[in-house]
């Protein structure tokens, strides 16, 4: 194919997976938005003025940023992996085997997609955390970057937890007891100076911890770890997941056998 | 001038162990139109599936008009259409939105393929649905946009597997001339099919699997030329109760009182009617009993002996 044919189909995959999330935005777009301003009132508002400061910020000031990357993970998770187990699961994937489509154009339209999704989700939140606080942006380079990243890592995620899916209770089990979990211990609602030095330790092999402290970091100036170390965790992770991603697509793992 | 589809010692055996595919060979002549018969199982599905990359093959060679599937796999995918056994478009999804995104994943942008988006909707009566997402389609409906969505890159050879399974005959008759015209305009056509009389109308040449492994391929009057015996139907005047002697011919009552007569293919019709003449009933319609491509795809299938070999139960 040539680069025009390449970029035609590209685009032909991002259109149908925007197209996609947008018909049912009551499924994809409005149920987080909901969710995050409930935090923003009760962890926020009610629990957060009786917290106090946060590393010198207000609770709500200090928990935003994480609720926003929050939300850009789930969303570009979870486009990722529903759009393509569907995919497999009703055939329709065969639209796409047969045509001469690049295995690695297919990853990035997907992942592309998910992408999109979690920063419109994230644009949401972010947009709602106005009713709440006067969020001023440190950085916006680094903002925008960690961010834009951060969406790339879990949209990849999604994609392999999709190939290796064979129900749909099997895309649901990474998101209930993988990334739940490790994002609510990844210093959304509290600065791991807060825990003992084991504990912290302990929080730093949860890759999260880089993405919202690096995020937090964006908007507030403020995070537990090093920016230059985020940033090389999360070039790592898309290294790794992206090449994982396209191996299995390559090898039809899940899809042609 | 490369066959369209060129098949050379094709062998799958699936993760679960079980051989679908031993060592098949065939080849399609450009501007064919073939068929590929077997029964439930067989493997049809399977050989398609490996031509159309749905399915990685374990051994052998796949050339598609010369290119391997190996080597120049989006060469050979872009002279491929596919129509799959089942449906497999998003049902949620427009009508018409399904081409252009098919068009699309071919490199083609959605203005570039409008027009014959267009065509093929109107041509198989799908334009007044075209805003209509695809799930409120008829089944019948749902078979022509997907055969609608193959042609949409206008691709040399279309593999058809079962495109008229579950459509009624008048719409499987207009699916015919409109695949018909397809085939005179250059188009090589593939076909699977359960309903061997569409084969026989439709098809040049044909090949006939069974467990995994290619029994027949030959032209279709060269193998219908096999046929040795057929069984017509007659209805008698008066219905007959007792089988009646007929020298020379083998013949027998169905449960409805119908005489059924086994002719060899040295035996004629006149003489048949010639050794009646004595007898105290007279002929009032004659049928075949079925489909003469029926009568070898059962005898090959459920011999699993080649027509040529010394077993023919033909």
């Amino acid at each position: 194919m040539t680069a025009r044919q390449i970029w035609i189909a590209f685009s032909t995959i991002v259109v149908k997976e925007i197209r996609r999330f947008m018909r049912i935005w009551p499924q994809t777009l409005l149920p987080p938005a909901i969710t995050m301003a409930l935090y923003f009132v009760i962890f926020g508002n009610l629990i957060g003025s009786r917290i106090g400061e946060m590393d010198g910020y207000d609770y709500m000031d200090f928990i935003v940023p994480g609720l926003i990357m929050m939300s850009v993970i789930t969303n570009s998770y979870s486009n990722v992996v529903s759009s393509f187990f569907s995919l497999k699961f009703q055939k329709n994937i065969e639209e796409i085997l047969v045509s001469p489509v690049p295995n690695w154009v297919v990853l990035l339209g997907y992942v592309t997609g998910g992408v999109v999704r979690g920063l419109a989700v994230g644009f949401i939140v972010t947009l709602l955390s106005l009713g709440f606080t006067d969020l001023q942006i440190h950085n916006v380079a680094i903002t925008a970057s960690v961010v834009m990243l951060t969406a790339v890592v879990f949209a990849l995620g999604g994609f392999i937890n999709a190939v290796f899916a064979r129900s749909f209770d099997d895309i649901s089990i990474v998101p209930t007891f993988v990334l739940t979990p490790l994002t609510y211990l990844g210093g959304v609602f509290y600065s791991i100076s807060l825990l003992p030095e084991f504990w912290q330790g302990v929080s730093q092999i949860n890759p999260i911890l880089y993405m919202v402290n690096a995020f937090r970091y964006g908007i507030l100036g403020v995070s537990d770890i090093s920016i230059m170390n985020a940033f090389l965790m999360v070039a790592v992770s898309i290294a790794i997941l992206f090449s994982v991603s396209l191996h299995l697509l390559n090898s039809g793992k899940g899809i042609r056998n | 001038m490369p066959a369209a589809l060129e098949i050379k010692h094709l062998s799958k055996t699936y993760d679960n162990g079980h051989k679908a595919l031993s060592d098949v060979s065939l080849s399609v002549k450009q501007g064919d139109f073939f068929a590929l018969l077997g029964p439930n199982g067989a493997g049809k599905s399977t050989t398609l599936g490996i031509v159309s990359s749905l399915l990685n093959k374990s051994e052998g060679e796949v050339r598609v008009f010369g290119h391997d599937l190996d080597t120049e796999l989006v060469k050979a995918k872009t002279c491929l259409g596919v129509v799959p056994q089942e449906v497999n478009f998003n049902q949620f999804e427009k009508v018409q939105d399904i081409l252009i995104t098919q068009a699309g994943y071919y490199g083609i942008k959605a203005s570039e393929a409008w027009p014959t988006v267009q065509i093929y909707l109107k041509e198989l009566g799908l334009w007044d649905k075209r805003e209509q997402p695809a799930r409120m389609l008829s089944g019948g409906m749902k078979r022509r946009l997907m055969i609608a969505r193959a042609l949409v890159h206008k691709p040399k050879l279309l593999i058809l597997d079962e495109p008229t399974a579950g459509v009624d005959i008048e719409l499987r008759r207009s699916m015919w001339r409109f695949l018909r015209n397809i085939n005179e305009a250059g188009t090589t056509i593939i076909l699977t099919t359960h309903y061997l009389e569409e084969a026989e109308e439709l098809c040049r040449n044909i090949a006939i699997i069974d467990r995994g492994t290619i029994l027949e391929n030959t032209s279709m009057k060269a193998l219908l030329s096999k046929l040795h015996k057929q069984t017509f139907v007659m209805e008698t005047i008066p219905v007959l109760q007792t089988i009646p002697e007929i020298a020379g011919f083998d013949v027998s009552l169905d449960a409805g009182g119908q005489l059924e007569v086994d002719m060899q293919g040295t035996q004629t019709m006149s003489a048949f009617f010639n050794a009646i003449t004595d007898h105290k009933f007279q002929v009032a319609s004659v049928r075949t009993k079925s489909n003469r491509l029926e009568e070898l795809f059962l005898s090959l299938v459920s011999s699993g002996q080649d027509l040529n070999s010394e077993e023919k139960v033909l």
